[in-house]
């Protein structure tokens, strides 16, 4: 039995809404799960309801064995992090931090050394006696984690809270996020729309879509092989590359340009992905077609460019001299070409 | 530095403001420290007299009323607690219903609500019998209790901390739960020190609204022991001793400078929170 298990959650909101179908999922002691997907997809409303926050329309869950559904969120044992913090305005850090302990009845000597350790180690030990208003935003997210990891919880639940940083900032909290949670092997869930978060941070990723989980697999599993034609979009960046064809025994035709697939597939109405950097810029190509625009990354470059009215991107090393209006010619080979059926939205 | 003109205007405005306010407090404290004979014979004045301590000291001493038991203290006295006690209970309830309307998603909270707001429509004087009949029916005429129960309940300050409670995140109220507030603690922890800018601004705005009431207390007391200032202010000095003695019109002076105190006070000590409540809420 997992350490955290999902079975069949679904939630419907009061006014017909359908926020979450029929998810189900497991996830093991020390593991750090990132969900992941577009703005109203569910994944918040899932962490809300492994919190306690929202009532479960239907479905089960249940930690380190218990079934969950019906306890207090007060007493599931699990610590927030939330978007804007909601760290307590007229509460000094030291207070912020030793609230939830006080209301659960431990000693003063006791508290004070838990805060006094968790503060050290997230170096805001400083700040205890500073009011949140007066700090700033990254110290503010520190003692978020602060109140989150004081608690000893079981399980630790993120929701965005990278979202109101800045990017060099967002990046190094990333970075001590993940470090924490090796450190400290607290089973930790992640929300995020941002797929670099996801890939970076998390030990294994539950893409969701529409109340429904799409896929879920390690960072590597889901970008090499994405389950479904919404994956493949929405995870990688430069988005990966998806062109509507017609395949017709092993052969891609997209526009006058034909791919062989080395099968023998046959699809009236299909879809195939290939990414950015798969793509192969040579004189030898065997496909060609002009740079539409340019964008320059430093040791990268993005071309943008389009075949039969489809457009694609393509990534390269900026040491290739390539300007807008060029022509170039590239291949593609087979193996990294990802076969959608457009009907379903599956993997082929 | 130089001065533009129109900074200029807008100062003499300004001053001459302060003036219209503040001339006739002067005038009636530099008044009320002149004997009565200068008084009535030159009319009201601009210079301090000699008269103040004598003037303070029958005001505050004296025995008044028909029954020749009151004194003025002692009607300070029963305002200040009148006032308190209004105040008080206004804030408190207040803050608890608003607490009620906003956090607990009853079925008719919106339709409660309204019917809380339309009371403002129905001010003590219009339903001034029905109110007295109860509160005699109960026996609590000349109780302090009378003076203050019946105006306890505040529409307008229900609205204020309701309309303050709902800028509040949610979030502050879910990361509380999740450490173990329920719903008192949420209250007491959370909001009360959240709010503590707008109770100060409450309580000033309730204390004076409970010091200057002159309807209810003037048909709820009879008996001497509980009238209010403001009552006083129409009875008390106005005997004239078969018409032998001169109005004591210096005491009365007196006693209207001091009958402004206590609200000016309390206006003075919350006034630092008070500003704060009307132009700001704390992030």
């Amino acid at each position: 039995m997992s350490f955290l298990e999902l079975q069949n959650i679904t939630k419907i909101y009061p006014n017909g809404t359908k926020a979450v179908n029929e998810t189900s999922l497991n996830i093991d002691n020390g593991e750090f799960v990132v969900f992941v997907g577009p703005s109203g997809c569910g994944k918040s409303t899932l962490l809300r309801m492994i919190a306690g926050l929202e009532d479960i329309t239907s479905g089960e869950i249940s930690l380190d064995g218990n079934i969950i559904n019906n306890i207090d969120p007060s007493e599931r044992d699990v610590a927030m992090v939330f978007q804007n913090y909601a760290l307590y305005p007229h509460m000094s850090v030291f207070n912020n931090m030793s609230y939830g302990l006080k209301n659960r009845g431990i000693s003063k000597d006791e508290i004070k050394n838990k805060v006094n350790d968790v503060a050290k180690l997230l170096e805001i030990d400083q700040l205890l006696i500073r009011k949140p208003s007066v700090l700033s935003g990254g110290q503010r997210q520190r003692v978020a984690m602060g109140r989150a990891i004081v608690r000893n919880p079981k399980i630790f639940l993120f929701d965005e809270p990278l979202s109101n940083l800045d990017a060099k900032l967002r990046n190094q909290m990333r970075l001590e996020i993940k470090k924490l949670q090796r450190q400290m092997g607290v089973t930790s869930i992640f929300v995020t729309h941002d797929q670099t978060e996801a890939m970076t941070l998390g030990d294994r990723i539950v893409v969701i879509n529409n109340g429904v989980v799409e896929q879920v697999g390690t960072p590597k599993e889901i970008y090499s092989k994405p389950n479904t034609k919404f994956v493949a979009e929405f995870i990688g960046s430069p988005q990966m590359n998806l062109f509507q064809c017609k395949i017709e025994n092993g052969f891609a035709k997209i526009s006058d340009m034909q791919i062989n697939l080395n099968n023998s597939l046959n699809i009236q109405d299909a879809c195939i992905g290939v990414r950015p950097d798969d793509i192969l810029i040579s004189d030898q190509g065997e496909y060609s077609s002009s740079a539409n625009l340019v964008e320059y990354l430093g040791s990268d470059m993005i071309i943008y460019s389009s075949v039969g009215g489809q457009e694609f991107s393509c990534k390269l090393s900026s040491k290739i001299n390539l300007k807008a209006g060029d022509n170039f010619k590239f291949n593609i080979s087979p193996s990294v070409l990802h076969i959608f059926d457009n009907t379903s939205g599956q993997r082929v | 530095m130089k001065i533009k003109p129109l900074e200029i205007l807008s100062h003499i405005i300004l001053i001459l403001g302060v003036l219209l306010m503040v001339l006739p407090i002067w005038f009636s404290f530099a008044t009320s420290t002149h004997d009565n004979v200068s008084i009535i014979t030159e009319g009201m004045k601009f210079f301090l007299g000699e008269s103040f301590s004598q003037n303070y000291n029958e005001v505050l001493n004296e025995k008044g009323g028909w029954s020749e038991e009151v004194t003025a203290a002692r009607m300070f006295i029963n305002s200040f607690i009148m006032a308190l006690g209004i105040a008080t209970l206004k804030v408190v309830i207040s803050a608890m219903s608003a607490y009620a309307l906003v956090y607990f998603r009853f079925k008719l909270a919106v339709p409660i609500f309204w019917l809380i707001f339309i009371t403002l429509l129905v001010p003590l004087e219009v339903r001034i019998f029905p109110s007295y009949k109860i509160v005699s029916d109960l026996g609590l005429t000349n109780t302090y209790t009378g003076l203050i129960l019946p105006l306890v309940a505040s529409a307008t300050a229900t609205f204020f901390f309701r309309q303050f409670y709902k800028t509040i995140p949610d979030e502050l109220l879910e990361s509380a739960k999740l450490d173990g507030a329920n719903s008192w603690r949420f209250f007491i922890d959370f909001l009360l020190p959240l709010s503590k800018t707008m109770l100060a601004a409450m309580f000033i705005f309730m204390f004076v609204y409970g010091y200057s009431q002159y309807l209810w207390p003037l048909i709820m007391t009879t008996d001497e022991k509980y009238w209010t200032v403001v009552m006083g202010m129409k009875i008390i000095f106005t005997e004239n001793y078969e018409g032998v003695a001169l109005p004591r019109t210096g005491e009365r002076f007196a006693y209207i400078i001091l009958s402004m105190l206590p609200p000016v006070l309390v206006v003075v000590i919350l006034q630092r929170w008070f500003i704060k409540g009307l132009i700001q809420t704390e992030k």
